[in-house]
């Protein structure tokens, strides 16, 4: 079967206008569309951290109303988690790369994963119109019974936009599984795979075996509500815990749908700027596995101080000590890799480093909190802001960008400058330090989170997060700004600009619409650097076995 | 793939869950004390396995789609157990609120 | 678990059903049963939460979910119990003539099933009706008399068996779309999936509800 010759149009160009992209089903033009989304989302969410921050600047609570205080932290949340965070890598990049990196012309559905970018659509619609329908001030959380009874904002219409995205994201990692099962090249073996695979089924794992327990608990809340009726209500008898377990049961191994999507992308990085073969490949892919199974036996560490049972908890504490363990091995098998690779310090080599720092901040502070003990002590302080921020913003925004970085000749056949993807990276790199290492300290100190005003002595510390904030954002505004004025430049990317291997490599920048010019067939393992004459040698092309 | 079952066995299996209906009926009727509701729900385990493995021809499907049919209903037994594990501990420390 | 047999028949190849991104058909026939399951595994943790407030507050409140469950018409729910078994059954017998591309017999069956599936709901209807009338839909309306844990069991009964009930509506609309494909002869025994995978569905509503009847309907009868 071969389509068209050497000459068909990128995916880019066939056909043109509105329509053909509205109605494509196309999935390069699909994370394409996913992405815009996402930015503009990431910029929503960054205005209300600028409100945050600007408050904090000062003690006395002064720039912004508590009410106001309370909408913005919440809706900062709910649009970075659900409307940037967790579609930011698997539904962009992981669109964009999982047929082409297992040989195959679309995912299996196209048509189903159109569907998930228009839910998507509507759930964001819904939740812009509580925004402006004057807000919603339940946290993220939407902790019953707060969210359920008392509080008088927009719950229904914010957790319905929650509800209705839950299924975009069910739709997509149900077909990345399907695809994964079903469409790979003749050749394409498991052990093949790139790890940027392994970690994008296991993040579908987590989205197909959780997503629906977070949606029937939103509609649980919205049946409260909006029906009057009586589930978590302590009125009727109803136990807000209940609440706490089903939430978390989703939202903890959530964390992993955004972290583990990154660590696929450090994976591919970390191999190509070190020209090696990623040290234990199977230990890497496995660890994907490990996280998705395990991670849904921790959620109760964040229930450690509610009425659950301190038996439940010492469980919780021990497994939360064991999941950090295949994360442990993914960062030692990547410094491994690096370490006596042939490092070049592109812009992605920033950003894959950037990340393993952070993360690795990220994680060890993750242990500090599901340690049961001191968890009593530092619940719902900065230190947990901080914490998390390290994972979320330090892990999957840094490894988010890598991508971007790494795979934007792909995506749009353009280079951008060199120096100002290392000088973005080295802004972002500071600016999140300086903005979220200082919560750490306040936490520690004991400012608890989610308060507009706080004791005169946290002000120094409130004052370097904030300037940091503004580092970070200008690092941000920075990338949007050369990204798209790249793409007013002529399409001078080479296939291979990276000389990285992967089917994605081996074709044109940007591909054309059915991805290989004839259908791929693998003969080699992922990141056969050794079996290369040189760098970016490598100019076998897909199909010419 | 898409293994054909007979017509017959699509009859034998539709009498046996009526019999099965009928059979958790009766019994709950009867005073088993705490065993009525394990007796129901071995029932509706098996009217259910009847369901999947021939209605649905898991029987017959490839071992991936074994995997995924079992493996809902194991992310339930962690939903429940762990839920219920917290729920069922929480008098052992004879400590009021904790 | 093996990658697909891609060097099928040549004639294969150009099954005007066959769409672009796949090799051949049985390709594209196990992809589409493999996202049904899939599918299904996220219905399943979906009336899981469900079920997982059932159990809790049922060791919680075990009077009120005795005394609520005997509010519940067993008689129509044992019917209804029926008539979805029976739903299966002809849900099964159509996929099967699918299969063996019985185009008369798929239509046949399909057609029962849908009205058994109509004879479900309206059943449904009239149980839902008497609830109303109790005052036994919870909120403001609900019988003061009753002790207020009761409101947790309707408050659960009316999720589980509306979410149920609103399976059946789309599971309907499904059949109503595959009967409109076989009445236009678009099966065949080399192209059956949207027959199959709608059974798929189909027969996991039918698990939902064996397990509803027992747990709600049945748990007070021995008192």
């Amino acid at each position: 079967m071969t389509h068209g010759t050497q000459n068909s149009p990128s995916y880019l160009d066939a056909p043109y206008g509105i329509w053909s992209w509205l109605l494509t089903k196309d999935h390069k033009r699909i994370g394409i569309m996913y992405l815009i989304s996402v930015t503009v989302f990431f910029a929503i969410g960054g205005l209300f951290a600028a409100g945050i921050r600007t408050e904090l600047l000062t003690p006395q609570g002064d720039f912004l109303t508590a009410d106001l205080y309370n909408k913005l932290f919440t809706l900062h949340g709910v649009v970075m988690i659900f409307f940037f965070l967790i579609p930011s890598i698997p539904a962009t990049l992981g669109n964009f790369l999982i047929p082409i990196q297992i040989g195959a012309k679309d995912l299996a559905f196209p048509r189903i994963n159109l569907l998930s970018w228009y839910i998507y659509v509507i759930g964001a619609v819904f939740t812009l119109a509580a925004v402006f329908m004057g807000g919603v001030d339940t946290g993220w959380t939407f902790y019953t019974p707060y969210s359920s009874i008392a509080s008088n904002t927009n719950v229904v219409l914010a957790a319905l936009g929650v509800f209705i995205t839950g299924f975009s994201s069910i739709l997509t990692g149900f077909n990345f599984i399907v695809t994964i099962h079903r469409m790979r090249a003749p050749g394409m073996t498991w052990f093949r795979l790139p790890l940027f695979i392994w970690a994008h089924y296991a993040t579908s794992l987590v989205m197909i075996l959780g997503t629906p327990v977070v949606a029937i608990t939103i509609l649980l809340v919205f049946a409260e509500r909006a029906m009057g009726f009586a589930i978590f209500d302590p009125r009727a008898g109803g136990d807000p815990v209940l609440f706490q377990h089903l939430f978390w049961f989703y939202s903890h191994p959530a964390v992993y749908i955004m972290i583990l999507p990154g660590m696929g992308v450090v994976s591919e990085l970390v191999a190509a700027v070190s020209r090696k073969q990623i040290f234990g490949y199977s230990f890497v892919a496995y660890s994907s596995l490990a996280i998705a199974i395990i991670g849904f036996l921790v959620w109760g560490h964040h229930m450690f101080v509610s009425s659950q049972s301190i038996y439940a908890g010492l469980v919780f504490s021990i497994i939360t000590m064991i999941v950090a363990v295949p994360s442990a091995v993914k960062t030692f098998n990547w410094t491994a890799t690096m370490y006596k690779g042939s490092v070049t310090w592109e812009s992605p080599t920033y950003w894959v480093i950037g990340f393993m720092g952070l993360f690795l901040i990220g994680g060890l502070t993750g242990l500090f909190l599901g340690t049961m003990g001191l968890d009593v002590h530092l619940h719902d302080t900065y230190f947990v802001v901080a914490h998390f921020h390290y994972i979320m913003v330090g892990g999957a925004i840094m490894a988010f960008l890598g991508g971007v970085h790494f795979y934007w000749p792909k995506m749009t056949g353009r280079m951008y400058p060199e120096a100002m993807g290392k000088i973005s990276a080295i802004l972002v790199f500071v600016g999140f330090n300086l903005t979220f290492f200082p919560q750490f300290v306040l936490g520690y100190l004991g400012m608890p989170r989610r308060y507009h005003a706080y004791p005169e002595d946290f002000q120094i510390l409130n004052v370097l997060s904030t300037a940091g904030a503004g580092v970070l954002g200008l690092g941000y505004a920075l990338i949007v700004f050369y990204l798209v004025a790249s793409l007013f430049k002529e399409r001078n990317a080479p296939a291979n600009p990276w000389g990285a291997t992967g089917l994605e490599w081996q074709i044109q920048s940007p591909p054309i619409t059915l991805n290989f010019e004839s259908d791929p067939i693998v003969t080699e393992d992922a990141y056969n650097y050794a079996g290369r004459a040189g760098h970016g040698g490598h100019a076998k092309k897909a199909g010419e076995v | 793939m898409s293994h054909v079952s007979s017509k017959g066995l699509y009859y034998s299996v539709f009498f046996a869950l009526c019999v099965l209906t009928v059979v958790t009926v009766a019994i709950a009727r009867v005073d088993l004390g705490v065993m009525n509701t394990p007796i129901a729900l071995a029932v509706a385990v098996s009217k259910a396995m009847l369901v999947i493995l021939f209605f649905m021809g898991v029987k017959y499907n490839t071992p991936l789609t074994k995997v995924v049919a079992a493996s809902g209903f194991v992310w339930l037994i962690i939903l429940f157990g762990i839920t219920m594990g917290d729920y069922l501990t929480r008098g052992w420390l004879g400590v009021p609120g904790r | 678990m093996s990658a697909p047999n891609v060097h099928a028949d040549a004639h294969q190849e150009h099954h005007p059903k066959l769409q672009h991104h796949f090799h051949n058909m049985a390709q594209q026939l196990e992809a589409s049963i493999l996202g049904m399951w899939v599918f299904l595994v996220t219905e399943v943790m979906f009336f899981g939460g469900l079920f997982m407030a059932y159990l809790l507050y049922r060791n919680m409140y075990p009077d009120a979910w005795l005394a609520g469950s005997n509010e519940l018409n067993e008689v129509l729910g044992g019917i209804n119990t029926l008539v979805l078994i029976v739903s299966s059954l002809t849900m099964a017998l159509a996929v099967r003539a699918a299969q063996v591309g019985h185009r008369m017999w798929q239509i046949a069956n399909l057609i029962l099933t849908i009205i058994f599936g109509s004879i479900f709901l309206i059943v449904k209807y009239f149980e839902y009706a008497a609830k109303f009338e109790h005052h036994l839909v919870p909120g403001s309306s609900f019988d003061p008399a009753r002790e207020p844990a009761q409101q947790l069991f309707f408050s659960l009964y009316f999720m589980m068996t509306g979410i149920h009930a609103l399976h059946m509506v789309v599971g309907i609309v499904l059949l109503f779309i595959i009967l409109r494909m076989a009445w236009k002869n678009q099966f065949s025994a080399d192209y059956f999936a949207p027959v199959e995978v709608t059974g798929l569905y189909w027969h996991f509503v039918d698990i939902v509800w064996i397990f509803l009847f027992p747990l709600l309907y049945l748990i007070g009868k021995h008192h």
